[in-house]
């Protein structure tokens, strides 16, 4: 058997515990970035002009600057002033939550104000209060519209959370850095992380899909299906 | 002035940036009256249905529901006299998430707080009296418009509104399907539901409504009894409107 396929045949197991760790990243910064990104959404369309601004500001910011330098920001800046003692993964997630909730925010966004005005004025003449009808008639439509572009933000987290290897989290980058830099078979194992990575993405991506198929509203055509 | 108006609103003005809308309108509504606004586009009758239960905020005005005036800077006050003042917009606005039923229930649920049971009890019943119980887990994209458009009346008249504003509720229906949106505005009329409408229906409001307000410019121009407007309208242009009106839409008695 050649060195490079036994290397890879070994290192996998590890590899794949890596992926584990990968996913709890993902699926971390996602779920935080959901939330945040729903309130700056909301903040964004509905909210007065402080609001408005702060919302901008929030996503100029996460969106203008690179993930690693952010990365080292919060890790060995910020977190370290404030002598707040959180582990390389713990504060992956955190920036990866903050970036991500930028551009989700922006997919939300989109997607309120795609949906017809109408439906927020009716649920307010019922006598909703704004709240209540940002909460249970524009939210449930918005979030629905919002599965495409979030299955795509879910594409891009994954691949960006390799960049979190640079902290020392040991996810798939950090362990097939590990292995490749030991057994010198560097094109093997990165081509098993690559695989891993494309993995990933294929199932997110079809488990999101199903999950928009799940929620559609019955009598909605899709566009090109009729 | 003591009348016994159920709905009383004066002087509402309202501009959108320099185009004044509507240039200080009031009236009056009694319970069980029917009162049809009139007027070419742009008249501001949708603006003016609109100010009044404050989904458009007017520059100026003041509304009093039952003798009592609205202080409508108090949320409170303000959500809850919307509770009593239902709307039916020209193009339905349902919410497209939920199925018929749903659409009735949840300002049941949401609004007045009801019992899950009770709200749907309440929905039902809703449904059958606009004829649709057999369609309540439609959603409103496999509803027709005239469907949808009784599926609306439904969802605010589960409210218990003490009167109704719609705005030009037949005029994004196709010809065929005005009727039986028509019928259950007449069911309304029928059972006492006071109501202020838009419309160009000129042969429906010949024969319900208690007045004809004509508008136009933001202004009232004309009003009166039904019969007296479309036969002697004291303003030349008001004729002209209605002779155009019934020209165009025929006479649907």
């Amino acid at each position: 058997m050649p060195e490079g396929l036994t290397a890879v045949i070994t290192a996998f197991p590890y590899l794949l515990q890596g992926s584990l760790v990968t996913v709890a990243v993902v699926l971390g910064a996602m779920v935080s970035g959901l939330v945040l990104g729903v309130l700056l959404a909301v903040g964004q369309v509905y909210g007065r002009r402080p609001v408005r601004l702060l919302a901008r500001v929030y996503v100029w910011f996460f969106r203008g600057v690179p993930l690693l330098v952010l990365l080292f920001l919060f890790y060995f800046g910020l977190f370290s002033v404030l002598d707040i003692n959180l582990s390389a993964f713990t504060v992956a997630i955190i920036v990866l939550g903050l970036i991500s909730a930028a551009y989700q925010s922006q997919i939300f966004r989109g997607a309120i104000l795609s949906l017809p005005e109408g439906q927020f004025k009716a649920a307010r003449a019922l006598g909703m209060s704004d709240l209540k009808a940002i909460s249970f008639i524009v939210l449930p439509q918005a979030l629905r519209f919002s599965i495409p572009g979030w299955s795509n933000e879910y594409s891009i987290v994954l691949k960006d959370s390799a960049v979190v290897f640079a902290l020392g989290v040991a996810e798939i980058m950090a362990r097939t850095h590990f292995v490749a830099t030991r057994t010198y078979q560097y094109l093997p194992l990165y081509l098993a992380a690559g695989f891993l990575y494309l993995v990933l993405t294929f199932v997110g991506v079809k488990a999101l899909r199903m999950v928009e198929e799940k929620v559609r509203i019955p009598g909605y055509s899709r566009p090109g299906i009729g | 002035m003591a009348d016994e108006s159920i709905l009383k609103v004066e002087n509402i003005r309202k501009a959108f940036g320099k185009r004044h809308v509507l240039k200080g309108v009031s009236l009056s509504i009694r319970k069980g009256e029917l009162k049809v606004l009139m007027g070419p586009s742009g008249a501001g009758k949708s603006t003016l249905l609109q100010c009044i239960n404050f989904l458009v905020t007017p520059d100026e005005g003041e509304v009093w529901l039952e003798g009592s005036r609205l202080n409508r800077a108090r949320k409170h006050d303000l959500y809850a006299y919307r509770q009593q003042v239902g709307m039916i917009f020209q193009d339905f606005n349902l919410f497209d998430h939920l199925c018929a039923l749903d659409n009735i229930e949840i300002g049941l649920v949401r609004v007045k707080g009801l019992h899950k049971d009770a709200a749907r009890e309440r929905a039902m019943g809703e449904l059958e009296r606009v004829g649709l119980s057999d369609h309540a887990h439609h959603y409103p994209a496999q509803l027709s418009g005239g469907q949808k458009q009784r599926v609306s009346i439904a969802r605010a008249l589960a409210m218990d509104p003490k009167v109704m504003l719609l705005d030009e509720p037949t005029s994004a229906l196709d010809p065929e399907l005005i009727g039986e949106v028509l019928a259950v505005i007449r069911n309304l009329v029928a059972n006492g539901m006071t109501m202020i409408m838009a419309t160009h229906q000129i042969g429906f409001s010949r024969a319900l409504a208690d007045e004809i307000i004509f508008m136009e410019d933001g202004q009232i121009v004309e009003q009166g009894p039904s019969v007296k407007m479309f036969s002697d309208a004291v303003s030349e242009r008001t004729r002209a409107f209605c002779a155009k009106i019934s020209e165009l839409y025929g006479e649907t008695f």
